[in-house]
């Protein structure tokens, strides 16, 4: 990471008559889109940049120097699940052998990527105590919809359709509601109780022939485990809903629990949170879905079967009770690849040990930050925690300010104000990848920013001093939307 | 300590709506142009829609918050603010001056759901 | 216990475990109800060494067959510049979270925002969000936006001639989020005017979805249509293929209030599918109505030009189930990808690839028809896909050119047959396929 700031647009390198690609000379004779009639053609070229190859390799260098990774250092994000990205699994996904395949070739000329497909949908089924996985969601978020969808194709398949209503803590993600309202569905908020768990008389409140299921992160978002699941899900299937894993925070649970022993019924996984792929700045992720027996009719389609053979095959539109298609192809695959190259690099002696480690790592570093970081619910965590700021805010120094100067010491800030259950939260998750030193490091940083809280108010409440950019107006940006380079222009 | 002004009615959404006639003028609170933060955005209807006591006629928005505006009233909008497009942050230099829908009342009796300034200050203090 | 990927040695773990006041890591999950704690083998491989997994996945690969493809339907073989992977593969992109965090991510916020301003230009729009899943799922997304937008009306008209697969996509997300789809029938290839205008007066209609190049490679004359949806204040969708519009009129010079599609014919690579990226772009006044994330331009408090994700309060994650959209996660990275590919081709290189793939397919689409054995389905003016009739079995012509190693094609009917041709085909390997395909057909008219 370089602290000077470069922050040029590409358009401003630009130069009439420059090129940064070659292509062959046309072969054909005679064929040009300008035989087309002229009303269907846009008349002129779409105006992007001209620049040489040199030019644009060393602007995107430049830029990424302004950008920090996992591979910078420490990345203590909350319920993202920032583990190491091991190089390997990019070697894999670049292998021309995948990248290079159409995905409506016929399937006997794909059989390694099928097989991959097929035994990674096995391997999660094992790793969550589930029946069938799709790998078809493209994101975490999109497994949200699907398991909604699978959830409501199943009612409707018993001529239920007055479930509309699905429960949802209210320390839960927003992803959960949002996705509830893009299926159709009424959103229900189930109260926490003071331990930060669900109340469950709260739940039991709600509780009618109208719930189509609850969604439940478990550990939920303050990464505590709700400890009243089996009574929960009991209560929810007496109802007649069903039982959703909001698999954001699977990781702690490798090598401890399973959502199917817990009594879910439908799933999602981030493969780019547990399964190590790479954030790549907002994406691409995956977001497999997986359901208990009985409930694999109602999965998307495409699938990828297996042939009593021992062939691959794609199947489409002989599933009367599948809920439909979510995606274009099988969603994306690269990243799939990826999370299989991680498990068969892990298998099945380590991966055990990463609900562990992890949360070993986070129980380590909230109990020797607890003197100086006020920790509103004390109970053991699993991989991650909330502090709900400084304990002392007496110098007026905010969760913000704490995050900002974080950046200064080089490490990225943890989650701040989510869960929106305190008013100063700072969720910190370490990750099962992070050494005893680096944690020991964050501690004694952690330490001296809430001294310098005491000591320098100012000097925290400016931060950051250290970086490419200083704090943004994000009134302004908000206020008045430059959102193109033509807007800069205007 | 927020600005609650005599003589208006208002919600527990914290809307308020200043009586002139048959005409209700509808905006928010200072309690809620506090609790946003500054104001980027208002989202408002178009004149002649309909809008109903207790139901969402729009949005306010900050940086990091969204607040729908529920109408406190019931009838048809027969004019905007439309300063507010440009400048929403007028609603933080003075939310009661700056009204965001002016509604012709359909139901005047609906004002007695409504809080004074004494109930609405007393309702702000246990928030 | 020791694996590459955990730093914690037997001492380490022993000290903190003291630390936190534990006997075991066991005891950490106390809280945890007995009966569902898992204590099992999980039913997984034992793991492999590096060189064992490299191995592994070379065995698998080599069960894959690459094929010259002449084939598109949604995804293209387009021809990748070195430098895009290599700069993709930089691990300050690859390894970022989304940049919530703006003093530290100037290089994923630069380049999202030069996506946006692309991607506006390429499609003739005001504005553009960071990108979507794929071209299916951001149709799926324009149209509950369209419904949305027009609070009253609960319909979604859809052209006949958009690719089916997108269809299917719209399709589920309709039904579940409760809006309605119809379809405009198709006169000739094409989107039938009268039938749009007929629906149009129904009423109800919140917004019209139609694909261009269509499904069958057909480049549609849209004149009139905004007007039509327009007055009956519906919102104009047009699903395009990204690469295409940097030579055929655009979304926006067609008066569309939403474009989208997919740009995987920006250089992504095929990946079975996958990930490509979906993008959306729309008119000013849309903008807060727009799924997505969005990086906006700013300032710091030192005075330097910023810039920062805006216009959050769409978002769900301050909406939550008021949001215009679940999404979160979206192919920020294949964004990038985009990105570097158009600031490398730039200005005249995609309109120079574009130029070929047209041309190429233009002379196949000749020499096949010279065969005698193939007619145009349709006709109408194509761009770099087209379909045609063959009377023979099209399974068997297929397999035959399979085993030259051809994807020759594919089947939309019982007769018809649709071919795409990038800049990345060779003049030699359309004569080759022809040729096959030219040997085949004799073979079929002696059975």
């Amino acid at each position: 990471m370089n602290n000077k700031l470069y922050g040029k647009l590409i358009i401003e390198l630009s130069h009439p008559g420059r090129k940064g690609y070659s292509l062959p000379h046309s072969e054909y004779e005679g064929y040009t889109p300008a035989d087309l009639p002229a009303h269907l053609l846009r008349g002129k070229a779409p105006e992007l940049p001209e620049c040489d190859e040199p030019t644009v390799v060393r602007h995107y260098t430049n830029h990424s120097a302004n950008n920090f990774g996992v591979t910078s250092g420490f990345y203590p994000l909350g319920s993202c699940t920032m583990k190491y990205n091991p190089v390997i699994n990019e070697e894999v996904a670049a292998m021309q052998q995948f990248a290079g395949l159409h995905p409506l070739q016929p399937a006997e000329t794909c059989q390694g990527a099928l097989r991959i497909y097929h035994e990674l949908q096995s391997m999660l089924a094992a790793i969550t105590g589930l029946s069938q996985f799709t790998l078809n969601p493209c994101a975490g978020a999109h497994g949200e919809l699907t398991g909604l969808m699978v959830i409501r194709a199943y009612h409707q398949s018993r001529g239920d359709d007055c479930r509309t209503k699905v429960l949802i803590p209210d320390s839960a993600h927003g992803t959960n509601p949002a996705s509830a309202a893009v299926c159709g569905l009424e959103v229900v908020e189930v109260k926490s109780q003071a331990d930060g768990t669900v109340d469950v008389d709260d739940l039991k409140s709600k509780l009618d022939e109208g719930v189509a299921c609850m969604m439940m992160t478990n550990p939920n978002t303050l990464g505590l485990f709700e400890h009243n699941i089996p009574e929960i899900q009991t209560l929810v299937h007496q109802c007649g809903g069903l039982m959703y894993y909001d698999g954001a925070n699977l990781n702690p649970m490798l090598g401890v629990c399973r959502p199917g022993d817990m009594g879910f019924d439908v799933m999602h996984i981030n493969l780019h949170k547990t399964f190590s792929t790479p954030h790549g700045g907002g994406g691409p992720g995956s977001g497999p879905v997986g359901v208990r027996a009985g409930l694999e009719p109602f999965l998307p389609t495409p699938r990828v079967v297996q042939g009593d053979d021992g062939t691959f095959s794609v199947k489409t539109g002989q599933y009367e009770q599948s809920l439909g298609s979510i995606g274009q192809f099988f969603g994306n695959y690269a990243v799939v690849l990826r999370a299989y190259a991680y498990i068969l690099t892990m298998g099945r002696e380590n991966i055990g040990m990463v609900g562990p480690l992890a949360t070993l790592n986070a129980n380590y570093i909230k109990e020797q930050l607890r003197d100086d970081y006020l920790l509103p619910i004390d109970s053991p965590c699993m991989h991650e925690f909330v502090f709900d700021g400084l304990r002392d805010k007496s110098q007026g120094v905010t969760t913000m300010d704490v995050a900002k100067r974080l950046l200064d010491y080089g490490y990225h800030a943890p989650t701040i104000y989510f869960p929106l259950l305190f008013h100063e939260s700072l969720m910190i998750e370490p990750t099962e990848n992070e050494s005893k030193e680096t944690i020991d490091g964050f501690i004694e940083v952690m330490h001296s920013i809430a001294r310098e809280a005491q000591t320098n108010p100012d000097e925290v409440k400016s931060a950051p001093h250290n970086t490419p950019i200083g704090r943004v107006d994000d009134v302004l940006a908000a206020k008045n939307p430059v959102l193109t380079w033509k807007h800069t222009q205007a | 300590m927020s600005k609650v002004l005599e003589g208006l009615y208002y919600s527990e959404s914290h809307e308020y709506v200043r009586i002139d006639g048959q005409y209700g003028y509808v905006g928010i609170t200072d309690y809620a142009q506090n609790a946003l933060g500054n104001v980027v955005y208002v989202d408002m209807p178009d004149v002649d829609d309909d809008v109903e006591a207790g139901a969402e006629f729009g949005a306010v928005e900050s940086v990091k918050a969204a607040s729908d505006l529920n109408s406190p009233v019931s009838g048809t909008v027969v004019e905007v603010n439309e300063a507010l497009a440009d400048q929403p942050e007028l609603l933080n230099a003075d939310a009661y001056a700056n009204w965001i829908i002016k509604v012709e009342l359909s139901n005047p009796d609906e004002l007695n759901d409504l809080m004074d300034a004494a109930a609405y200050e007393a309702f702000c203090a246990n928030h | 216990m020791s694996h590459k990927y955990f730093p914690h040695t037997e001492a380490d773990i022993h000290d903190m475990l003291e630390a936190v006041g534990h006997k075991s890591l066991d005891q950490l999950f106390d809280v945890i109800p007995d009966s569902i704690r898992f204590k099992g083998d999980y039913d997984l491989p034992a793991g492999m060494s590096e060189l064992e997994l490299r191995r592994h996945l070379e065995q698998l690969g080599q069960q894959n067959t690459l094929l010259t493809i002449f084939a598109g339907a949604g995804i293209y073989d387009h021809y990748t510049p070195s430098v895009v992977p290599n700069i993709i593969a930089r691990s300050e992109y690859l390894t970022s979270y989304t940049p919530y965090q703006a003093e530290i991510s100037q290089g994923t916020l630069h380049y999202i925002f030069e996506f946006q301003s692309m991607m506006a230009e390429l499609t003739g729009m005001d504005i553009s969000n960071a990108s979507m899943y794929d071209g299916a799922t951001a149709t799926a997304e324009a149209a509950i936006m369209a419904v949305a937008v027009a609070k009253k009306a609960d319909t979604v008209l859809i052209s006949a001639t958009i690719d089916p697969k997108i269809r299917r996509v719209v399709d589920t997300y309709a039904h579940y989020h409760g809006i309605k789809t119809a379809t405009i029938e198709a006169h000739d290839g094409t989107t039938d005017r009268l039938d749009l205008e007929r629906k149009l007066a129904a009423g109800g209609v919140a917004g019209v979805v139609v694909q261009m190049p269509n499904y069958y490679g057909i480049v549609e004359d849209y004149t009139g249509f905004a007007d039509l949806i327009h007055e009956s204040k519906a919102l104009f969708i047009i699903n395009s293929v990204a690469a295409d519009l940097a030579v055929l009129k655009t979304p926006g010079q067609w008066g569309a209030d939403v474009a989208v599609g997919d740009g995987q014919s920006l250089g992504i690579p095929m990946s079975y599918g996958g990930p490509s990226v979906g993008y959306m772009c729309c008119t000013e006044r849309l903008v807060r109505k727009m799924p997505g994330r969005i990086v906006g331009m700013t300032r710091d408090n030192r005075g330097n030009r910023a810039f920062v994700l805006t216009l959050q309060a769409r978002e769900q994650h301050i909406r939550r189930q008021k949001a215009t959209s679940n999404i979160c996660s979206n192919q920020s990275l294949m964004a990038l990808f985009a990105t570097v590919y158009m600031s490398l081709m730039g200005k005249q290189g995609l309109v120079e690839a574009a130029n070929m793939s047209y041309a190429g397919a233009h002379y196949m689409c000749q020499k096949l028809i010279a065969t005698g054995h193939f007619t145009l389905e349709y006709d109408q003016p194509f761009f770099n896909e087209f379909c045609l009739r063959y009377d023979g079995d099209i399974d068997a012509l297929q397999a035959k050119c399979l085993e030259q190693g051809f994807m020759a094609g594919i089947k939309t009917g019982e007769h018809t047959i649709m071919f795409a041709v990038t800049e990345k085909r060779t003049k030699e390997e359309i004569d080759r396929l022809v040729e096959v395909i030219g040997h085949n057909l004799y073979q079929d008219g002696n059975n």
